[in-house]
Order: structure tokens, then C-alpha cells, then sequence
């Protein structure tokens, strides 16, 4: 195999292998617009919201706290316990971004999204060798930056017009369906997503979200022990 | 509170949440059990993403097996094993939940 190692060519590999999940998150970009219009949130306010905040999924969240007139402390709770698999993703990807300049590992981690980090991680783990490999995450990171804006203006432009029951939603587990179960090459990974999946489901109705951090670490500490054994 | 304040609180701290480990990785070397554990981060936490987005509507945990969304996901499971493309594998898991209950009409479920 070529070894891609010139920025430009990291930087371009990242376009690529983020555009394909560009057209999951676009749908979920257009509804954050449209819900952040219903929540009583002005054109620039939603905008803002996806340039500022850029977490998809808390955003979804806040939106609807927003509209249930939510006080601010619980909000922003809310939002950092959301955020936490972030950690998780700084943590993990760390390994391949020692050494950087300090206004990199901002620029990075600004951009350090579910789907950025998602596609980065994969290219990373199976290039470890290789050189420049920041470039591929402003890459991805910049792509998804991007049609996140782009998706959230059309949302907002199209206001009221798309119907729930098109169920454009459900791009973003497809999405991350794409990405994990290519990735799960052994029995601890297959092992580790089963128990993700069920413990997803037994803790789902923790409030804050909690019970996604929750599996996620019973799971993570569950895939050590098996691959020790 | 400000609408505004509030953004930039938000953004912020999701800010620092991904810089955390970028930020302390760089001085100090993580442990090495942390270092094997961090190899399951993706696989738990996509994973755990997926799950009530596949298998709840609203508050409801599904339990039809024949449910739109459940055989969509199944579908999609499937693409991304055999194919591996993640373009495709949205294609057919759309195409699946947004036929399927047509499908279900037609044949007098």
C-alpha cells in the first residue's frame, strides 16, 4: 500500500472519508435548524447555535430544554454530561496529536465532532506510521464543520416545511451503524459492541442522558477484561 | 439568561471537553491499561449512540419485530458488513424504513 504522508494528501483523504457521512448528518443539521426556529429561537440565534455550541446532538437537547423552559444551570449540566464521550474521543486520539503547536490542538479540537473523530480514528489506527496525520483530521473536521453549518441555514430557511414522519432522523444511527460494524474485526470488539448496544437500552431512560456515558464505560471496562482473559 | 451567554457557555465547555486529554495526554503518558481501554472508546460509545435511536420511539422501548425502524437497522447492519460503504448503507436503510410500511400495507399486515 502507498503510504500517504503529504498534508495536502492527509488533508484530502480526510475530505474524503468524511463527505459519505456528510449526507447522514445533513438531514439531522436541517431539523436542529427547523427545531431551533419552533423553540421560539430567532434565524441568527439557531445559526450562532450550530457555529458556537457545534455539537449536534446537545444541541438537539438544548433546543428542547429551551422549549420546556429549562433553567439555565440545568441546561448547561445537561450539555457537559452529553458532551462527556468527548473525553473519551480527546483521550483517545491524543496518541497521534502529541507534539502539535498549541493553536493546532485547539483548531483540533474545536473540530473534534462523533464524525469527525469517528472517520480520523480509523484512518489513524490504521496509518500509525504515517506523517502529517493532523491533516487528515482538519480534513474531516473542516467537511463536517461545513455541511453543519450549511444543513443548519437550509433548516432554518425551510422553517415548518418537512414533516416528522419523513423520519430524516434516522440518518445518524445509519451513519455510525457504516462506520462501527466494519470496525468490529475481533471477538473482545464484536463482544464490547453487544454489550454497548444492550446497556444503551437497559440505562436509556436515566435522565440527562446518563446512560449513555453509563454503557459506554460498563462496555469499555467489559472489552479490557475480555481481552486480558 | 442571555441567549448568547448561553452559547458561549455551551460552547465552551464542549470546547474543553475535547481538549481535555489532547491537552494532559501531551505532557504525561497515559497508563497503559487506559491506553488498551481507549481502543474500545469508538466501538461503546457509537455503538451505545445507535441503540435507543434503533430500538425506542419516543420513551417506548420497540418490541414488533417487524417495527419499520428495527428491520432498517437490520438491513443497514448488514450493507455495512458486506460492503463496508457508508453511503450505501444509508441509501438502503432509508429506503427500507420509509418502504417498508408500504410494503406492510400491501401485504395486509
Amino acid at each position: 500500500m502507498i503510504t500517504i504522508d503529504t498534508p495536502i494528501k492527509q488533508f484530502t483523504k480526510g475530505i474524503l472519508d468524511e463527505l459519505p457521512l456528510c449526507m447522514g448528518v445533513a438531514p439531522f443539521g436541517i431539523i436542529v435548524g427547523v427545531m431551533a426556529l419552533h423553540a421560539g429561537l430567532n434565524p441568527l440565534e439557531g445559526q450562532m447555535m450550530s457555529s458556537i455550541v457545534f455539537a449536534g446532538s446537545a444541541q438537539f437537547m438544548v433546543i428542547r430544554l429551551i422549549q420546556d423552559n429549562t433553567p439555565a444551570l440545568v441546561i448547561i449540566v445537561s450539555t457537559f454530561i452529553i458532551n462527556l464521550r468527548h473525553a473519551l474521543y480527546s483521550a483517545s486520539i491524543s496518541q497521534y496529536l502529541k507534539g502539535l503547536s498549541t493553536s493546532w490542538k485547539l483548531l483540533l479540537s474545536y473540530l473534534l465532532t462523533d464524525e469527525a473523530y469517528a472517520v480520523s480514528i480509523l484512518h489513524f489506527n490504521k496509518n500509525a506510521g504515517s506523517s502529517n496525520l493532523h491533516w487528515h483530521l482538519l480534513g474531516s473536521g473542516l467537511t463536517l464543520w461545513l455541511s453543519w453549518q450549511i444543513s443548519t441555514a437550509v433548516g432554518i430557511f425551510l422553517g415548518t416545511q418537512i414533516p416528522a414522519e419523513w423520519g430524516l432522523d434516522f440518518t445518524l444511527p445509519l451513519v455510525f451503524i457504516a462506520i462501527v460494524i466494519p470496525s468490529l474485526k475481533d471477538r473482545p470488539s464484536t463482544l464490547t459492541a453487544i454489550a454497548a448496544l444492550i446497556l444503551s437500552l437497559v440505562f436509556f431512560q436515566l435522565p440527562f442522558k446518563l446512560g449513555l456515558i453509563l454503557a459506554s464505560f460498563i462496555a469499555i471496562a467489559f472489552g479490557l477484561w475480555l481481552e486480558r482473559k | 439568561m442571555n441567549i448568547w451567554l448561553l452559547w458561549v457557555i455551551l460552547g465552551l465547555l464542549t470546547f474543553l471537553t475535547r481538549l481535555s486529554f489532547i491537552a494532559i495526554f501531551d505532557k504525561v503518558e497515559p497508563p497503559r491499561t487506559l491506553r488498551r481501554a481507549l481502543h474500545f472508546v469508538p466501538i461503546a460509545v457509537l455503538t451505545a449512540i445507535i441503540g435507543p435511536e434503533i430500538f425506542y420511539r419516543g420513551d417506548t422501548l420497540i418490541t414488533d419485530p417487524l417495527d419499520p425502524k428495527l428491520i432498517a437497522g437490520l438491513a443497514a447492519a448488514l450493507v455495512a458488513y458486506k460492503t463496508k460503504n457508508t453511503l450505501f448503507t444509508i441509501l438502503i436503510g432509508m429506503t427500507v424504513l420509509l418502504g417498508l410500511p408500504y410494503l406492510l400495507i400491501v401485504f395486509g399486515k
